[in-house]
C-alpha cells in the first residue's frame, strides 16, 4: 500500500520556527508591543519591561528579573555549561554567544532565594540563551535544584520560558523531560510546594514536562503557552488558528492555569503562596 | 550488511511491521479493551486493556495507526491526542493498583499537533505521564516498534525498561525537521539520520534503551522474539522491591 508512503505524512514534515515571533525588548527609541502594539518608548519602559497598555512581559534575561523579584539570592552550579554531544556544527559558537547575551552558563540561573524572610529554591529560564531551550545541562542544573530543595525540604519556583528541547543535543534533550520530572514528583512526594509561572514564550518539551507539573500555575499576561508550534498545528489541520490559541489567557479559560499576574505584583503573589500555599495543617 | 541510518527510518516508517492489532492478540491470547479517559474522551489512537500473559494478569497499551484511510484519520495516523495520554495514565494507575505489570507498544510520529489537542493540554497530559508513572510502584516495560517521536513518544515510555525492534527509530524532532534546522535544507535527510544517533544500536551505546529485539520478516518470529524478552524482563523486575524498583526508575533518567 503505497497511499501514505507520500513526502508528506506526520513524520516526513517539518515547519520552521516562526522567527518574527521572537520579541525581545527591541533596541530602536519607539517600537510596539507585540500583542496590543501600542507605540512605547523606549525610555518608558522600567526594569520590569513590561507593556504600559496589556501588561505583557518583554522576553528578559534571567538575571533582570532578580532586583525586583527577590530580597536575597545566592547562585547554584553556576559553573555549569553544555557540551556538544552529537558534535553538532557552530553549536559551540552559538553557545559562547548566549552566554555573553545572558550572562549565564546554561538557559536557566537557579539557585536560593529569598521573599520577606521566607527562603525558597529559584529557577528562572532564559529566552536570551537559545531561546530557554532545554539542554542536557539545563536539565542538569533543575534536577539539582529540586533534588537540594528536596534535601532542604524548600518550596521551588520555577519561571519557564523556552522553545521546547534543544535539538543540537538529539536525544539526550529528550531525556531531560523524564530527568526532571522525576525530580519533580520526589520534591512533591516530600510533600513541598511547587510554583510554576509561565512566562513568554513557554512550548514544546517544557511544555510537556516540568512547566505543567506545579501544585500552582502562574502565568505573566499574554504570555504564548502551548505544545506544537502554531504553523506546525495550521499545516496539520489545514486551517488557520486564531493568534490567541496560545495565549495564556486561553490556557487558563481551558483550565491549565490558576491565575494571571503582572510582573510588578509577582513578589507580592510569590510572597503570599509561600508563606499559604505549601503549609501542611497538622 | 549494516544499515544506514536512513535505512533504518524508512525501515520503522515501512508498513511491513507487525501491527497493534497482531500485538494485542498474538502476543496476549485475551486482550480485553479498555476504553477512555475516564474526563472525557476515547483517544483512538491508543487501545489499551486488561489481558494475561502467560496466564499472568498484565495491562496492555499499544499505539494504534488504523488500517482503513476513514481509520488512518481517526486515529491521526497514530498520533495522539490528549485523552490518549490521559487513557495511558489512567490505565497504568490501575495497573499498579492491583501490582499488574503494564507493557506499552510504540509506533508514533509524536503527539498529534491540533487546536483541539491544544485546548485540552497536549502539553499537560503528557507531562503528567511523566510525572506520576514515575511513581507507579508497578513494573512499565515500553517497546518501540517504528517511530518514537519526540515527547509524544517519551509520555508511552517513562518507566522501567525500554526495548526497540531492529527496524526502529527514537529522535527528538524528525530527521527531516533536523536537517532544516541543521543545513536548512530539508532534502538532507541522509546526513541529519547520521549525525542523530536515532538507530536501536547507537540508542543502545547511548544506554538509552535497555536492549533491541531481532526483527526478521516473519512476524510470528517478531512475536515470538517480543514474548522470550518479557518472559525475562518482567519476572525480573517483579522481584524487586517497590523502593528498588522506583530506585532504579529514578537513576535510568537520573543519568542523562
Amino acid at each position: 500500500m503505497k497511499l501514505f508512503q507520500h513526502e508528506n505524512t506526520p513524520s516526513q514534515t517539518h515547519i520552521k520556527a516562526d522567527k518574527v515571533a521572537d520579541d525581545k525588548v527591541p533596541d530602536g527609541l519607539i517600537f510596539n508591543c507585540p500583542k496590543c502594539h501600542t507605540e512605547i518608548f523606549a525610555d518608558n519602559l522600567d526594569e520590569y519591561a513590561t507593556c504600559p497598555n496589556c501588561d505583557y512581559g518583554f522576553r528578559i534575561a534571567a538575571r533582570k528579573r532578580l532586583p525586583w523579584l527577590v530580597d536575597g539570592f545566592t547562585e547554584w552550579d553556576a559553573d555549569i555549561e553544555p557540551s556538544n554531544p552529537l558534535n553538532f556544527p557552530n553549536y559551540e559558537q552559538k553557545i559562547a554567544k548566549a552566554k555573553k547575551a545572558s550572562k549565564l552558563n546554561e538557559s536557566v540561573l537557579t539557585g536560593k532565594a529569598t521573599i520577606n524572610q521566607t527562603d525558597f529554591a529559584l529557577g528562572i529560564m532564559d529566552p536570551t540563551f537559545i531561546m530557554g531551550s532545554l539542554g542536557q545541562m539545563t536539565g542538569e542544573k533543575l534536577s539539582r535544584l529540586f533534588e537540594k530543595a528536596t534535601q532542604n525540604k524548600l518550596p521551588v519556583v520555577l519561571f519557564t520560558a523556552s522553545g521546547g528541547a534543544r535539538m543540537q543535543e538529539g536525544i539526550l534533550s529528550l531525556m531531560q523531560m523524564a530527568k526532571v520530572s522525576n525530580a519533580v514528583a520526589r520534591h512533591s512526594a516530600a510533600g513541598l510546594l511547587y510554583i510554576v509561572v509561565l512566562t513568554d514564550p513557554t512550548t514544546g518539551g517544557v511544555t510537556a514536562s516540568f512547566a505543567s507539573e506545579g501544585d500552582i500555575t502562574l502565568a505573566e499576561p499574554h504570555a504564548l503557552v502551548g505544545f506544537a508550534g502554531r504553523r506546525v498545528i495550521e499545516q496539520t489541520i489545514h486551517e488557520k488558528i486564531s493568534a490567541d490559541l496560545q495565549s495564556a489567557e486561553n490556557v487558563l479559560k481551558h483550565g491549565f492555569i490558576d491565575h494571571i499576574v503582572k510582573r510588578q505584583d509577582e513578589k507580592r503573589t510569590l510572597a503570599w503562596l509561600l508563606k499559604n500555599g505549601g503549609q501542611i495543617n497538622d | 550488511m549494516t544499515k544506514s541510518a536512513m535505512d533504518v527510518v524508512r525501515a520503522a516508517r515501512s508498513q511491513e511491521h507487525i501491527s497493534d492489532q497482531e500485538i494485542r492478540n498474538q502476543i496476549f491470547e485475551d486482550f480485553f479493551e479498555l476504553h477512555g479517559d475516564g474526563l472525557h474522551g476515547d483517544d483512538p489512537a491508543i487501545v489499551g486493556g486488561l489481558a494475561t500473559f502467560h496466564d499472568h494478569p498484565v495491562t496492555v497499551i499499544t499505539t494504534s495507526r488504523g488500517k482503513s484511510l476513514e481509520e488512518r484519520m481517526k486515529k491521526h495516523f497514530g498520533q495522539s491526542e490528549p485523552a490518549g495520554y490521559r487513557k495511558v495514565l489512567r490505565l497504568a494507575t490501575n495497573a499498579a493498583k492491583f501490582h499488574r505489570p503494564v507493557i506499552l507498544f510504540v509506533d508514533t510520529a509524536g503527539a498529534f499537533p491540533g487546536k483541539s489537542a491544544e485546548e485540552n493540554g497536549q502539553g499537560q497530559a503528557i507531562a503528567q505521564n511523566l510525572l506520576k508513572m514515575s511513581q507507579l510502584p508497578t513494573p512499565i516495560i515500553s517497546i518501540f516498534y517504528g517511530e518514537g517521536g519526540s515527547g509524544g513518544a517519551l509520555g508511552l515510555a517513562c518507566g522501567d525498561q525500554v526495548w526497540m525492534l531492529e527496524d526502529s527509530m527514537y529522535t527528538v524532532l524528525s530527521p527531516e525537521g533536523f536537517a532544516s534546522i541543521l543545513w536548512k535544507d530539508a532534502s538532507k535527510t541522509s546526513e541529519a539520520a547520521e549525525v542523530m544517533k536515532l538507530t536501536p544500536k547507537d540508542l543502545l551505546k547511548e544506554k538509552v534503551i535497555e536492549g533491541i529485539i531481532k526483527e526478521p520478516e516473519n512476524h510470528e518470529k517478531v512475536i515470538q522474539n517480543i514474548d522470550q524478552v518479557l518472559q525475562e524482563q518482567i519476572p525480573a523486575l517483579e522481584k524487586l522491591s517497590t523502593e528498588e524498583l522506583l530506585d532504579k526508575r529514578y537513576a535510568r533518567f537520573r543519568k542523562f
